[in-house]
């Protein structure tokens, strides 16, 4: 980057104190690892990963569930990011059962039309992804399909985050496209600067400036650098959508405890594609390997090269971990670039 | 996971689906999460439209960067 040195010098009269940024979006992860943003900034300023990631935040024994499904002669389809998690036994990609890889819910309905087997469609993402599903679901699916709601809300995540204080945040860089969705409105309510960034090295850059700007002025607002996607109000349409077929609920999150508020469960009108009562499944709570720090680079206290497994045990072709597996995982993506630990 | 490309409406179907294309590659996305017509620009995940983009926010992004590299050059 032609301009790097610049940035970096005109960051540096802006930090003036030892200040950590997280972000919520693996995507934002994979364009500062990929641009090597982290080697341009001032030395006293930290950007951190937080739970990001929505394969990497899917608990274990939601990975569990869907393996039980597998085994009961029934088609699951999901993205393909979910395919390598680790279970306790195996992984998606390793069952015997048919696992089909999926563009989106739209093509896994396209399948249950043209089969008489079960289809379950497991449904991760965040506020993003959720209205997409509850679209489908609105089209009157065939009886066939059904799905394992994985879903996650950002804020009440960043609510825990802000409360625990352990992972001492300055400041948010806003996922951009959970805010084309949801709008920033509902940001307004943490007392923390927050900038919404889009993707681009350029977005992410502006938004760090946005947000030492907010620290130098001792203020704290939500700005919004990605305004040709994202407004206050966000997609209303499609937040409506996703109201009408789901409603919030209390969930755990990998490296969390359950967070109130924070899942999204079908309403009871829509319980005919509940995977989970249709097949009578259980998801319990399953205990973390033991050497695995997946958990704490989750809530940003905690650098993937931390991790003694990290390119040793734990690779992108031996996961230990779900940070390994995804393309939005932290540690893969450290993997993928070879990002050293900037002290 | 969360990304999200350009592309522009070129065909609306029935059945709520759209005909778009991202430059190099046409494609058939789900338009329930959007109101829009032909030659208009939306951002799309796994399949679905979920934004529209209007040529104003992006000029006015463009102002941000100007701003930005503007604050570089101080």
């Amino acid at each position: 980057m032609e301009t790097g040195k610049e940035i970096a010098s005109t960051l540096r009269t802006h930090v003036t104190r030892p200040v950590t940024f997280m972000h919520i979006c693996g995507t934002h992860e994979a364009s500062i690892a990929r641009t090597g943003i982290r080697t341009l900034l001032p030395p006293a300023l930290k950007i951190v990963m937080g739970p990001g990631c929505p394969v990497c935040i899917t608990p274990q024994g939601e990975i569990d569930a869907a393996l039980e499904l597998a085994d009961r002669d029934v088609i699951l389809a999901t993205y393909g990011d979910l395919l390598r998690v680790p279970g306790t036994a195996g992984s998606l990609e390793s069952t015997p059962g048919e696992v089909r890889v999926v563009q989106g819910i739209h093509k896994a309905v396209d399948l249950a039309r043209k089969t008489e087997k079960e289809v379950v469609f497991i449904s991760v993402g965040f506020e993003t992804t959720a209205p997409t599903v509850a679209a489908m679901l609105l089209t009157d699916p065939p009886e066939n399909f059904s799905i394992l709601s994985y879903h996650r809300l950002v804020p009440p995540a960043m609510g825990w985050l802000l409360t625990q204080g352990e992972a001492h945040l300055d400041g948010f860089i806003l996922p951009g496209h959970v805010c084309t969705i949801t709008g920033y409105k509902d940001y307004e309510q943490f007392p923390v600067p927050q900038v919404v960034a889009g993707f681009e090295p350029e977005d992410i850059l502006l938004a760090l400036l946005m947000l030492a700007r907010q620290i130098e002025k001792d203020e704290h607002r939500v700005e919004n650098a990605y305004p040709r996607a994202v407004n206050r109000e966000g997609n209303q349409k499609a937040l409506a959508v996703m109201y009408q077929v789901f409603e919030p609920c209390d969930v755990e999150w990998r490296g969390f405890p359950v967070i109130p508020g924070s899942g999204l469960r079908l309403k009871e009108e829509f319980s005919c594609y509940d995977a989970v009562r249709k097949f009578g499944i259980t998801v319990r709570h399953v205990k973390k390997h033991s050497a695995c720090i997946c958990d704490r680079v989750l809530r940003g206290v905690a650098d993937p090269t931390d991790c003694r497994m990290f390119g040793k045990a734990c690779t992108p072709r031996t996961p230990v971990g779900p940070c390994m597996v995804s393309h939005e995982g932290a540690c893969k993506i450290w993997h993928q670039y070879k990002v050293k630990k900037v002290i | 996971m969360c990304i999200a490309v350009p592309a522009e409406v070129i065909e609306i179907k029935d059945g709520n689906i759209g005909l778009v294309d991202y430059g190099d590659l046409r494609q058939e996305v789900r338009l329930d999460l959007v109101d829009v017509q032909v030659g208009e620009f939306v951002l799309v995940h796994v399949g679905f439209a979920i934004q529209k983009l209007s040529r104003e926010e992006g000029l006015e992004t463009r102002e941000l960067f100007k701003q930005v590299y503007a604050a570089m050059e101080e």
